[in-house]
């Protein structure tokens, strides 16, 4: 972030620029790391629904991609949320240091 | 000039609001600002407006509904008292970070506990360091104009701060004054078109209110914050001299009587300055050379100019219908801050009088005044801080 004297601030902190938020990248937040197991995946889509970021990637078909690390901070939503297929979680939490 | 009518604090300013007619009014009814709103609701009603009303469950959704309004891009008011302001608290303070130019008449009542619905500034003195400008008003006609004013400061492009409106609960909100309207045409001339600045509702250039500001910025943001302030004074004199041309009725930062060759003087905001400059007159009478300075703009607080008024006198008396338990009365502390600026240093003293709407009769005022005479013989001070009107 630029570091900006206090008369160039835009007034009441308003942010102008749209969709500047893709510029705050939380990957660095993390301290677990989610692990997609593709075989178990039913394509539900809850993971993408639940992430509090933009973490769960899309593919242009509408399927479930990979993560996307720049953002996720390793909250563990989409793990607790994952149903995965026959008991078997589709989404695991593995500490990001192993 | 406009129709004279007799008429109370709350019914006028529920009248200034008509005929500017906000876009959004969110509201919770709260004594003695009850009055006001429901007045307002009832132009509402009969279509005499065309503000959306929107009626809301708690005072901090009040202020929510009304913040939220403001940056989709609208004109917005609302009004309150006491423990509804206390429990805007929070949302007082993103009203003005955010640089909303909201109206607020506050009525002033005591704050709980003992529970209490009378007047004094325990409400608008709490809120002071909120960011937001307040005016207080001696009476009725006093409301009425600054409510007027108050769109034209507020939305000043220089200012876009909130603002509150300030009148004694009871003592002017429910009494009957004479009081002179200003033309509804007039009235709509004088606060002109709204201006929105960065409305969320402007779809075509979207943008995010209210993002976290961490220690790269926020001692930056609230820097900005303090300076638009320094700006508010000289809007406020701007809008004032033009109010001015057009009603006759002058307003300043402050207003001073019999103060140019006064040896003491009494500081004292809002309905106490009435009393106060009935008794005064009685002691010019007697030769005693006795003045009055009434602040009306407290944030942004006009200390250059109150040093310089009052530089020529030998004692103050600082009078605050509202008390900081342990520290002084919040208006001493203003003023005692412009005797700083003094190279004359005139003694000051601190009189807490009228708590939970505790009558302010001529016989306190005749106290002070006598103890002023004294202290300006002796230059001497007995008790800093003290209670006035108490039984004891
Ligand atoms: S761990 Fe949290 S941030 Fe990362 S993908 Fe899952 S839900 Fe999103
Ligand atoms: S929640 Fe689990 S099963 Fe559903 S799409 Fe995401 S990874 Fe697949």
């Amino acid at each position: 972030m630029s570091k900006k004297f206090w008369e160039e601030l835009p007034q009441g902190s308003v942010v102008l620029e749209a969709g500047s938020s893709a510029k705050f990248k939380t990957g660095s937040w993390r301290s677990m790391r989610p692990r997609w197991i593709e075989e178990n995946c039913i394509q539900c889509m809850f993971c993408w629904m639940y992430c509090p970021d933009m973490s769960v990637k899309v593919t242009e078909e509408g399927k479930r991609a990979d993560f996307d690390f720049e953002y996720c901070k390793g909250c563990g939503i989409c793990a607790l949320e994952c149903p995965g297929k026959k008991g078997n979680k589709a989404i695991v939490m593995e500490g990001e240091g192993n | 000039m406009g129709k004279i009518v007799a008429v109370t604090g709350n019914e006028a300013c529920a009248l200034a609001l008509r005929q500017i007619n906000p876009d959004v009014c969110a509201a919770y009814p709260i004594t003695p600002a009850t009055d006001l709103m429901q007045r307002f609701s009832g132009y509402v009603n009969d279509g005499k407006v065309d503000t959306e009303l929107i009626l809301v469950e708690s005072e901090h959704s009040a202020m929510s509904a009304c913040i939220g309004a403001a940056a989709a891009g609208g004109r917005v008011a609302t009004a309150t008292s006491s423990q509804g302001l206390a429990l805007m608290w929070e949302m007082l303070y993103i009203a003005a970070g955010t640089r909303l130019p909201i109206v607020m008449p506050l009525v002033n009542r005591a704050l709980s506990a003992p529970l209490n619905i009378h007047g004094d500034h325990s409400d608008g003195m709490g809120a002071r360091d909120t960011g937001w400008i307040q005016l207080y008003s001696e009476n009725a006609q006093e409301a009425y104009d600054n409510t007027i004013m108050a769109f034209r400061i507020a939305e000043h492009l220089d200012v876009r701060l909130p603002i509150m409106v300030c009148m004694d609960g009871f003592i002017v909100s429910h009494s009957i004054e004479r009081v002179e309207y200003v033309d509804d045409a007039d009235v709509k001339n004088f606060v002109g078109k709204f201006e929105a600045v960065h409305p969320l509702l402007d779809l075509e250039n979207p943008k995010s209110y209210g993002p976290l500001i961490l220690t790269d910025l926020y001692h930056e943001y609230k820097r900005a914050q303090h300076e638009v302030m320094t700006k508010v004074p000289a809007v406020i004199e701007t809008v004032s001299a033009e109010f001015a041309k057009m009603t006759g009725r002058e307003y300043n930062l402050f207003e001073k009587y019999r103060l140019e060759d006064a040896e003491i003087a009494i500081v004292v905001m809002s309905s106490a300055a009435g009393t106060t400059k009935d008794i005064i007159d009685q002691y010019r009478e007697k030769g005693v050379k006795i003045g009055l300075l009434k602040p009306r703009m407290f944030r942004p607080f006009p200390f250059t100019e109150i040093a310089e008024a009052l530089k020529h006198v030998k004692a103050i008396a600082v009078l605050d219908r509202a008390d900081s338990f342990g520290g002084m009365g919040p208006l001493y502390s203003e003023i005692a801050a412009c005797v700083m600026q003094m190279d004359s240093k005139p003694a000051v003293t601190n009189k807490i009088f009228g708590l939970g709407g505790r009558d302010y009769l001529p016989d306190q005022a005749e106290y002070v005044i006598d103890e002023l005479i004294e202290i300006a013989k002796s230059g001497k001070v007995k008790t800093v801080k003290e209670y006035i009107g108490v039984r004891e």
